[in-house]
């Protein structure tokens, strides 16, 4: 049992080093899961883009003759909607469209909010250390302290129901997901020679935070962003469902679940079709960041 | 040991103090005069509104109302519910063991079946099987609980009528409260029927509230055993010749644990935040479902109180789960 085996030094190809990115992708590629959310999402993406083309109706207009048409398969069905309608004749698949793109358009401005809140807080508690850092990452404690979703309905409360508070409700409930991380890659970063070298030639604090420090950081605040777009859709969906988030008439696809609360019982539709968009949505986000996270640390591969 | 345990605990007197804080902003952020709001459309005089602020203490400067809020919490007085006058914290307690009860059920269901799981996903690395029970736990991780058990109640109660729709128990059963256990309570009364309702209604909520911890711990179950099954020390007991089952069991499973039972306890946040949405579609009658009702009848107090109740639990909780792995890996008591 004692016996220790060398292992033989691994062959070095001699081919040119492959580029940065071009590595990156044969990491990101070998997972499968990844590949098919980042192909979720180019179709969301797409579909919020053109669904003014795409979709076959608006998602506001009401057709009197077609209250709660079941999908075009079933029994009763129509051609013209495909997904069938609503209590007050709505096309569910106009609805779904433009809800992608309220979905993406949340997801995007709750990760750019709380990201560059978050950023700016923990830069500043690496940099300044003592009572600055001991006072934001107190606060930072306190907000995890509040179940995610109980500290949302608490702001939304306090804010008012509407789609921008709950955005704002949902970035500040995951602002410390990026505070401590940025605050926690910044300080290893400090100790790094580089870091002194830029300071001794006379780098100004600024500087050294946004464009030294910063940029070496990235890695772990690209996969933290992916995966809070799944979260802000997800919560800012709960919100919705709750009455505190987006309005009706708005597309949003919780909101589309509240409303289908009084009939969902004998129009199964209503029901089905915005929990299997939320689903897909989260999930692709969701395997797209795992995937992102094995190709940019390796560390954490298995 | 002792000192670790001291600073854990000295710790979160600071963040129980900024929890308090933010609670006592509520009441003072929400849009609408507290005395106003009670009186709603009937409307108050000036004189009067002057005078009820006054006894509320609202006139004082906002730092003597927030000393005057501290004591009161630190004597256990959370305010009176501004709809049904009853103190906060007795209703607080009425409603609590519905929600422990739930969330008990909800996480032994998770690690009932998250943890074989996860075991045998590790074991079986690279199969199918392994394959797609990562696949259902990434899918579980990403589900909108709330259209998830609206699914369910679709599925099983009205389609198939398996299950009821909504509630604790039936109608036709009484069962006097004893513990508010109902399942406790209904096991003692002796009445085979209550038990088999208070059953049938915990069964939905039970798998929806679970669902996301189920994927948790199956995740962490399998990522952990993986790390333990690579060392050395599985090597020599698989070498010692012990069977599969027992290596994997008593040696494996043994040291895979501690990090599972750190992320069982740090679901506890993500159980009472499920169950406010578990709870609203169930009606359940817990306090997920009151702190839901206190916004729609816009009784700040209420939501100021359950809201702090609940922060102050998830606390105390987390201070037990690093104390327990401190406990069990001395590397982290610093």
């Amino acid at each position: 049992m004692s016996v220790t085996q060398i292992p033989a030094a691994p062959a070095v190809p001699m081919a040119p080093m492959p580029s940065a990115a071009k590595l990156f992708w044969r990491g990101f590629a070998e997972n499968r899961g990844a590949v098919v959310g980042l192909a979720v999402m180019v179709v969301l993406v797409l579909l919020a883009i053109f669904a003014d083309v795409v979709a076959p109706h608006s998602p506001i207009e009401q057709f009197r003759e077609h209250f709660l048409t079941p999908p075009s398969w079933q029994a009763g069905g129509s051609p013209a909607f495909l997904l069938g309608t609503d209590d007050v004749g709505r096309d569910i698949l106009a609805r779904l469209i433009y809800g992608a793109r309220l979905s993406l358009v949340i997801g995007l401005s709750v990760v750019v909010l709380s990201l560059g809140v978050g950023t700016v807080l923990g830069l500043c508690a690496a940099f300044a250390g003592g009572t600055v850092d001991i006072a934001i990452m107190r606060f930072m404690d306190i907000l995890l302290v509040f179940p995610s979703l109980l500290l949302a309905i608490v702001i939304v409360a306090i804010l008012g129901p509407s789609l921008s508070n709950a955005m704002i409700a949902v970035a500040v409930v995951t602002l410390p997901n990026y505070t401590r991380l940025v605050r926690a890659s910044a300080l290893s970063e400090l100790s790094r020679d580089y870091v002194t070298a830029t300071r001794s030639a006379g780098a100004g604090t600024l500087r050294l935070m946004f464009s030294t420090v910063l940029p070496n950081c990235t890695a772990p605040l690209i996969v933290q962003a992916s995966l809070g777009f799944s979260s802000a859709i997800l919560d800012a969906a709960a919100l919705g469902f709750l009455g505190l988030g987006a309005q009706p008439p708005t597309p949003e696809w919780g909101t589309m679940l509240a409303g289908a609360l009084q009939y969902y019982q004998r129009a199964w539709w209503v029901l089905a079709f915005p929990g299997i968009s939320i689903l897909v949505t989260v999930l692709a986000f969701n395997l797209f960041g795992d995937g992102l996270r094995d190709a940019l640390d390796p560390k954490l591969k298995r | 040991m002792l000192r670790f345990l001291l600073r854990r605990v000295v710790l979160i007197v600071p963040t129980f103090i900024g929890v308090t804080l933010l609670s006592f902003a509520l009441i003072h952020l929400v849009p609408g005069d507290p005395i106003e709001v009670r009186f709603g459309e009937r409307g108050i005089s000036p004189d009067r509104l002057a005078l009820l602020r006054h006894e509320a203490g609202l006139d004082r400067p906002l730092w003597e109302q927030f000393l005057s809020y501290e004591k009161q919490v630190a004597t256990g007085n959370l305010g009176t519910s501004s709809v049904t006058r009853e103190s906060v914290w007795s209703e607080f307690t009425t409603l609590f063991p519905a929600t422990v009860e739930l969330s008990v059920c909800a996480i032994l269901f998770a690690i009932a079946v998250g943890l074989p799981l996860g075991v045998i996903a590790a074991v079986r690395r690279g199969t199918a099987f392994d394959y797609g029970l990562m696949g259902l736990s990434v899918t579980g991780a990403s589900m909108p609980i709330f259209w998830w058990g609206l699914m369910m109640i679709l599925v099983f109660s009205v389609s198939l009528g398996w299950t009821p729709v909504s509630g604790r128990i039936s109608d036709q059963f009484y069962v006097e409260p004893w513990s508010g256990f109902l399942l406790v309570d209904a096991w003692f009364s002796d009445d085979k029927g209550a038990v088999r309702s208070a059953l049938s209604h915990l069964i939905l909520p039970t798998i929806v509230l679970g669902t996301i911890p189920l994927a948790t711990i199956a995740r962490m179950t399998r990522s952990s055993m993986l790390e333990v099954l690579g060392e050395d020390y599985i090597r020599t007991a698989r070498a010692k010749g012990l069977t599969g089952i027992r290596v994997v069991v008593v040696h494996a499973l043994r040291n895979a644990l501690i990090p599972v039972v750190t992320v069982i306890g740090l679901q506890v946040g993500t159980l009472l935040g499920g169950a406010i949405l578990t709870e609203t579609i169930f009606s359940w009658p817990g306090i997920g479902h009151w702190l839901i009702e206190s916004i729609q009848r816009r009784d700040y107090p209420v939501l100021q109180g359950g809201t702090l109740l609940v922060a102050s639990l998830v606390m105390l909780v987390n201070l037990g789960v690093d104390l327990t792995y401190g406990f069990l890996n001395p590397r982290i008591r610093r």
